[in-house]
């Protein structure tokens, strides 16, 4: 009687989360696959089955290997120095400071601004003629620099945008896992004479592993999502090429040009499902190396 | 705290420091030093790095220009309504998850931890077309309803519910005769308050700050969310900068004012949210 109450209780409460969830978010996700294998027009709807037709288009498709190129391009420009001075960072914060909160809320700040804010700003800053950027590089003697015309000038000022916003985010998820390091372990390096640098990579840098790992993780599958940031670097409108060449175009502005652009549902699909693979083959391997990742030794 | 617990802290640390910090701030500084100026001062040699006296006016043009107020309050709805809905059928189903027995709970929550890990855009064609069946294109339903639960949410209140409610005081109010629901409204949910505030707060700012789903599904003329009103405006149609970040200004304010004011608790819960070994 009492079991059956908890049974009960226990249907009842997750209702409203198994319905809402299985419409719009586990189903979508299962039928991107039926409609991958579909000639599929987004308003006008199914117009036959295609197989693996859309697949294999993808696959000869010069402007998907673009887009898969720059994504991956400006995922390793923003996520390695990004996660390295993440943890530059947490070691600083995790020293005796005054004014704790004060600045961990100052480095997580950049974190609650929108993706849009940042992007209209960043474009601003790295404006070719009157920018902040260019003049700054100015002042030091350099040449301004075609932010947004040059292939790989595009991808570093869209990796800025994203190192400004996860770097103070991701130094606090840092700084969380170092605080649980035990500190006799720096004092037995202290007393074996070990530096503070040398402590640093050989204990606490494998002691947080894995956070480490997680944040790799998270940070791949976000990398290779990227939107906003390189949409809104494009002067020339919001249709989702990235530039005039394509230079700076991502994976997801491709789905979106393909399937809101030009009502191609079935094959912005297919490059969903390409998408979401690369996004689970990165972080395994992501993930794994950051596994067999060992301390100085 | 580390080795370096027992040596002051210097100079040269608080020094690398207040540089993160500057670099922290200053573009949003310098977003609002723009909005602060007219729009010849950015076509100058050197960028204007102090504020100038036109923000009235250009917050003025802002909301001459779009209806800027329909998408502040309709970014205040979507943001509102997800986040009442995300904390309390949450709360509902973590505390289910945790606390109840029932069959095929555990297989479903699987479920859950394995979609969370999956990116968002693999399913935004079908969910398109399944808005679309309900009718919901360009108007807010098709923005809210989607967002009203969530995997992450869940798995935040079910770790809440593990760990803060202490399982004698469950017992001892089944003891009682107790009911379920009133086990979790009078026993679980003041235990987990503090989890779902945090919840809470980080579910405003990521529904505030939403961008391409809502910029699918929204007509940017209609019915805008304040990210898609941003978007437009920076689209070819106005090369106006002083008028374009004025405008990112005041759509970053609400979320900056909340964090400002809840800044111990947001850096707590993200803290709180790294896995430790």
């Amino acid at each position: 009687m009492k079991r059956t109450g908890e049974r009960l209780a226990g249907y009842l409460m997750t209702a409203p989360f198994y319905v809402l969830f299985g419409v719009f978010g586990l189903f979508p996700l299962l039928y991107t696959a039926w409609v991958a294998l579909h000639h599929w027009h987004l308003v006008n709807g199914d117009t036959g089955f295609a197989g693996l037709d859309n697949f294999g288009v993808l696959l000869q498709d010069p402007h998907f290997y673009n887009a898969l190129f720059n994504t991956v391009s400006i995922f390793v420009l923003s996520t390695v120095p990004q996660l390295f001075a993440a943890l530059g960072l947490a070691a600083l914060l995790d020293r005796p400071l005054r004014a704790r909160t004060l600045w961990r809320a100052s480095v997580l700040l950049p974190n609650v601004v929108s993706v849009v804010a940042v992007a209209l700003v960043f474009s601003q800053l790295f404006a070719e003629d009157y920018g902040v950027v260019n003049w700054a590089l100015g002042l030091v003697g350099l040449d301004p620099v075609d932010w947004r015309s040059d292939r790989f000038a595009s991808h570093v000022a869209v990796s800025a945008m994203v190192m400004w916003r996860w770097t103070g985010y991701n130094a606090l998820l840092y700084l969380a896992a170092m605080q649980s390091v035990p500190q006799e372990r720096y004092d037995a390096a202290m007393l074996d004479g070990a530096s503070r640098w040398r402590s640093f990579w050989s204990i606490t840098v494998p002691a947080i592993r894995p956070t480490i790992a997680f944040t790799v993780v998270v940070s791949t599958i976000g990398g290779l999502q990227l939107f906003a940031e390189p949409q809104l670097l494009d002067e020339t409108g919001v249709n989702g090429t990235g530039g005039a060449d394509r230079q700076f175009q991502t994976l997801a502005m491709y789905l979106y040009e393909k399937g809101f652009g030009e009502f191609d549902a079935g094959y912005a699909a297919a490059i969903a499902w390409v998408l979401f693979l690369f996004s689970a083959v990165f972080a395994l391997v992501n993930f794994s190396l950051v596994r067999r990742m060992r301390g100085g030794e | 705290m580390t080795v370096a617990a027992r040596e002051r802290t210097g100079f040269v640390v608080y020094g690398l420091l207040l540089a993160v910090v500057v670099a922290s701030i200053f573009p949003l500084y310098w977003s609002f030093v723009v909005s602060s100026k007219d729009n010849s001062a950015l076509g100058e040699t050197t960028p204007p790095l102090v504020p100038g006296g036109n923000l009235i006016e250009n917050v003025e043009r802002v909301f001459g220009t779009v209806d800027f107020w329909l998408a502040m309050q309709n970014s205040l709805i979507v943001a509102g309504t997800v986040t009442v809905s995300n904390v309390l059928l949450s709360s509902m189903a973590g505390f289910a998850f945790a606390r109840l027995r029932f069959p095929g709970r555990d297989s479903l929550f699987l479920v859950v931890i394995g979609t969370a890990m999956v990116p968002a855009q693999l399913g935004v064609i079908p969910l398109y077309l399944v808005v679309g069946e309900l009718g919901w294109y360009g108007r807010l339903e098709a923005v809210i309803v989607p967002g009203l639960v969530g995997a992450f949410s869940v798995f935040w209140m079910r770790q809440a519910c593990e760990e803060a409610i202490p399982g004698e005081l469950l017992d001892a109010g089944r003891v009682d005769g107790c009911s379920t629901v009133r086990l979790f409204w009078n026993v679980a949910m003041p235990a987990i308050r503090p989890q779902a505030a945090v919840l809470g707060m980080l579910t405003f700012m990521t529904a505030w700050n939403d961008f391409f789903w809502p910029l699918i599904v929204l007509d940017p003329n209609a019915h805008p969310t304040v990210q898609v009103a941003l978007s437009r405006l920076a689209s070819g149609y106005f090369t106006d900068y002083s008028l374009m970040l004025t405008a990112a200004t005041i759509g970053v304010l609400p979320v900056v004012g909340l964090f400002i004011v809840l800044a111990r608790k947001v850096v707590d819960g993200v803290m709180r949210g790294a896995p430790r070994g």
